[in-house]
């Protein structure tokens, strides 16, 4: 089990090497910086001697070197726009982030899984029928559009929700939470929605069709056979069965509401890491960029580290199995 | 003789589908006493396991029971409402499947999946439904049983799985057990000792058991009396012995000339010629006319007759006539 755990970190970190090899090398053809740096009336004599100190003059394994034994010791570099070191301007903008990924996670898990069940357990159904009908409008809608939508409905015709920005928020040690103050609860409730609904349409489809599947097993009637209550034949023992391929999605697509959050704050103007990021193309802020795609790759590859954990603590066949058994 | 733990009168199911109602059991009546096993016989499709299902209660849709009426210990159980049948059901009735891979739940431990079952059926605390599965689980024969109660089913072999099955289908002390072909997923060495434990266990208890199989070796082994399915009806029904030494219907008789018997050496095996038809496409009169050699105008006309004596056949073979 600990050889298992240790094969995967170091996977893991391999994979980390990769992607930050693969974003390094993409920053070479977003433009160059110095011009946005650098006024009009620059000269060449500036350029280069910007260019000394940025360190852009050196080759690209030596920036690479550079950035990785800096980003180990916890420094992100300079940001080129705001002058700040990286690391505090993301410490400043994560929570912002990971407060609506983790609350639109806990929706589209919540729900995902909730209706996925409800509309395998009444397959034929009339509201499970129109849930999935519905549902088709979540996968196929793009997430923009959504957030449009909802800010068009609750913010501008109803006034009910505020259509951007975080509301007021709480500084807890380093971390400023909106959790605490109602304006901030109710600035949270149209981007969650926004950004979760498409993952949890996707999980409950998935829920849904792995349920079906399971229903149909034979220790499911083996279990009905023996008399056990509805209750407990779907949910002790179909549901868990249900839940291995689930985890897998679930894992990669938590990873992708942090992804996918650029969009969803560009709708609401919520003051995180992906709108941060979006400035920072604008701008050609490599330091920012940068830091901002190995945070993100460091976040996937962390879930699915965890999430190969899971299989093995939900799943008893697959400890004998690393355990050497066959 | 004391009254049958279970009474079947006249069963009938039916499948509606778009090419028409199929009947994959029609008008099936059978008795099973206290501690007697029944074999059921018959190929694929005979509605052997059909019949089963209809009794306890877990015919998947659109299957229905069409008619006919079963009692059980006394009571009509086909007409009870699903939560009562429910209850019956592993407390009354217990089931055998036939692939012990995959009877039980793989994320569930053995002991769980025990304990559950006995807590659902009967008046016990946790301790003692623990204590009961245990002793279940050593009466099925599972070495070092103790030690096991923690093991999930994939650490089992498939005898070993059949063994733990067969532990949760008597957990609540069911009058009746249905085996669904419990040996035909199993090795041939394992198949004998899985029938003897079944025979040996539902004697003891004075269980019940109707025992679904196309296996002439485990019927001849196991039953006291047997029950011949073809194309949903029956076809014959006796005493063991007699219908394997002397069958009366003649599809008994071919199917015991096509089954290999170690005191008829190496002689060539017979065979039906042709094969059941599909319920889709059933002939009229006895079903099994077109195979069979004794067919005549009066067995193309008119459906089999109901059971008289033994077979259900106009033309029934009399032991120590020639055929």
């Amino acid at each position: 089990m600990l050889a298992y755990v240790i094969q995967r970190v170091v996977q893991s970190f391999i994979v980390l090497l990769i992607v930050g090899l693969v974003a390094f090398s993409m920053f070479k053809f977003v433009g160059d910086p110095i011009d946005n740096m650098l006024g009009q009336e620059r000269t060449d004599a500036d350029i280069e001697r910007l260019r000394g100190v940025l360190g852009l003059d050196q080759p690209f394994p030596v920036q690479y070197y550079k950035f990785l034994t800096n980003a180990a010791k916890g420094n992100l570099g300079v940001s080129y726009r705001q002058g700040r070191p990286v690391a505090e301007i993301i410490a400043q903008r994560a929570p912002a982030t990971l407060e609506l990924a983790a609350v639109s996670g806990f929706l589209a898990m919540v729900f995902g899984i909730g209706l996925g069940v409800f509309t395998a357990i009444r397959r034929d159904g009339w509201a499970a029928n129109t849930i999935m009908t519905v549902s088709l409008i979540g996968v196929s809608l793009p997430t923009f559009l959504i957030g449009i939508l909802l800010i068009y409905l609750f913010s501008v015709e109803l006034g009910w929700l505020p259509s951007f920005g975080r509301g007021e928020t709480v500084m807890i040690g380093g971390w400023s939470t909106g959790f605490l103050t109602a304006s901030g609860l109710k600035a949270l409730i149209l981007p969650s929605i926004t950004l979760g609904l498409y993952q949890m349409t996707l999980i409950m489809r998935l829920v849904r069709s792995e349920m079906l599947e399971v229903l149909r097993a034979d220790y499911i009637r083996f279990a009905r056979a023996r008399g056990l209550r509805e209750r407990s034949v779907n949910f002790r023992h179909a549901l868990k069965n249900t839940m291995v391929p689930v985890i897998t999605v679930t894992g990669l697509q938590l990873g992708s509401i942090i992804a996918f959050a650029i969009i969803t704050e560009t709708v609401f103007q919520w003051p995180g890491i992906g709108l941060l990021f979006i400035n920072a193309i604008q701008f050609v802020d490599i330091p920012v960029m940068a830091a901002y795609l190995m945070i993100i790759s460091v976040m996937f590859v962390g879930i699915n580290l965890l999430v190969d954990l899971l299989y093995v603590a939900i799943d008893p066949r697959l400890r004998t199995d690393r355990a050497g058994a066959h | 003789m004391t009254d049958p733990v279970l009474s079947v009168r006249n069963l009938s199911v039916e499948i509606p589908t778009r090419a028409g109602i199929l009947k994959p059991v029609d008008g099936v009546s059978y008795d099973i006493a206290k501690g007697e096993i029944l074999g059921v016989v018959g190929e694929s499709g005979a509605g052997k396991s059909m019949a089963g299902n209809a009794i306890i209660g877990l015919l998947t849709r659109p299957a229905h029971i069409s008619g006919g009426e079963v009692w059980l210990n006394g009571n009509r159980i086909d007409t009870l409402e699903p939560e009562m049948l429910r209850r019956m059901r592993g407390k009354e009735i217990g089931m055998v499947f036939q692939d012990p891979l995959t009877s039980l739940n793989p994320l569930l431990p053995i002991g769980d999946q025990l304990t559950e079952t006995i807590l659902e059926h009967l008046p016990v605390t946790k301790a003692e439904a623990e204590a009961r599965a245990l002793k279940g689980l050593e009466e099925v024969g599972i070495p070092a049983a103790a030690q096991r109660m923690g093991s999930y089913p994939h650490e089992f072999s498939g005898g070993m799985r059949q063994r733990v099955v067969i532990a949760l289908a008597l957990c609540a002390e069911p009058s009746l057990i249905i085996a669904d072909e419990p040996t035909t997923a199993l090795d041939v060495s394992v198949q004998a000792q899985i029938v003897a434990l079944l025979k040996k266990l539902c004697r003891e208890k004075g269980t019940a058991v109707m025992l679904v199989t196309h296996d002439m070796g485990v019927i001849a082994e196991a039953s006291d009396r047997v029950a011949v399915m073809y194309a949903g009806r029956l076809a014959e029904l006796g005493p063991v012995r007699d219908v394997l030494t002397h069958p009366m219907h003649p599809y008994t008789h071919g199917l015991m000339g096509s089954t290999p018997l170690a005191s008829k050496g190496l002689a060539r095996l017979n065979q039906i010629p042709g094969s059941m038809p599909r319920l889709g496409a059933l002939p009229d009169g006895c079903a099994f006319n077109p195979r069979c050699p004794k067919a005549d105008a009066k067995c193309r006309a008119n459906p089999a007759p109901v059971m008289n004596e033994r077979a259900s056949c106009w033309h029934p073979m009399i032991p120590g006539q020639t055929s």
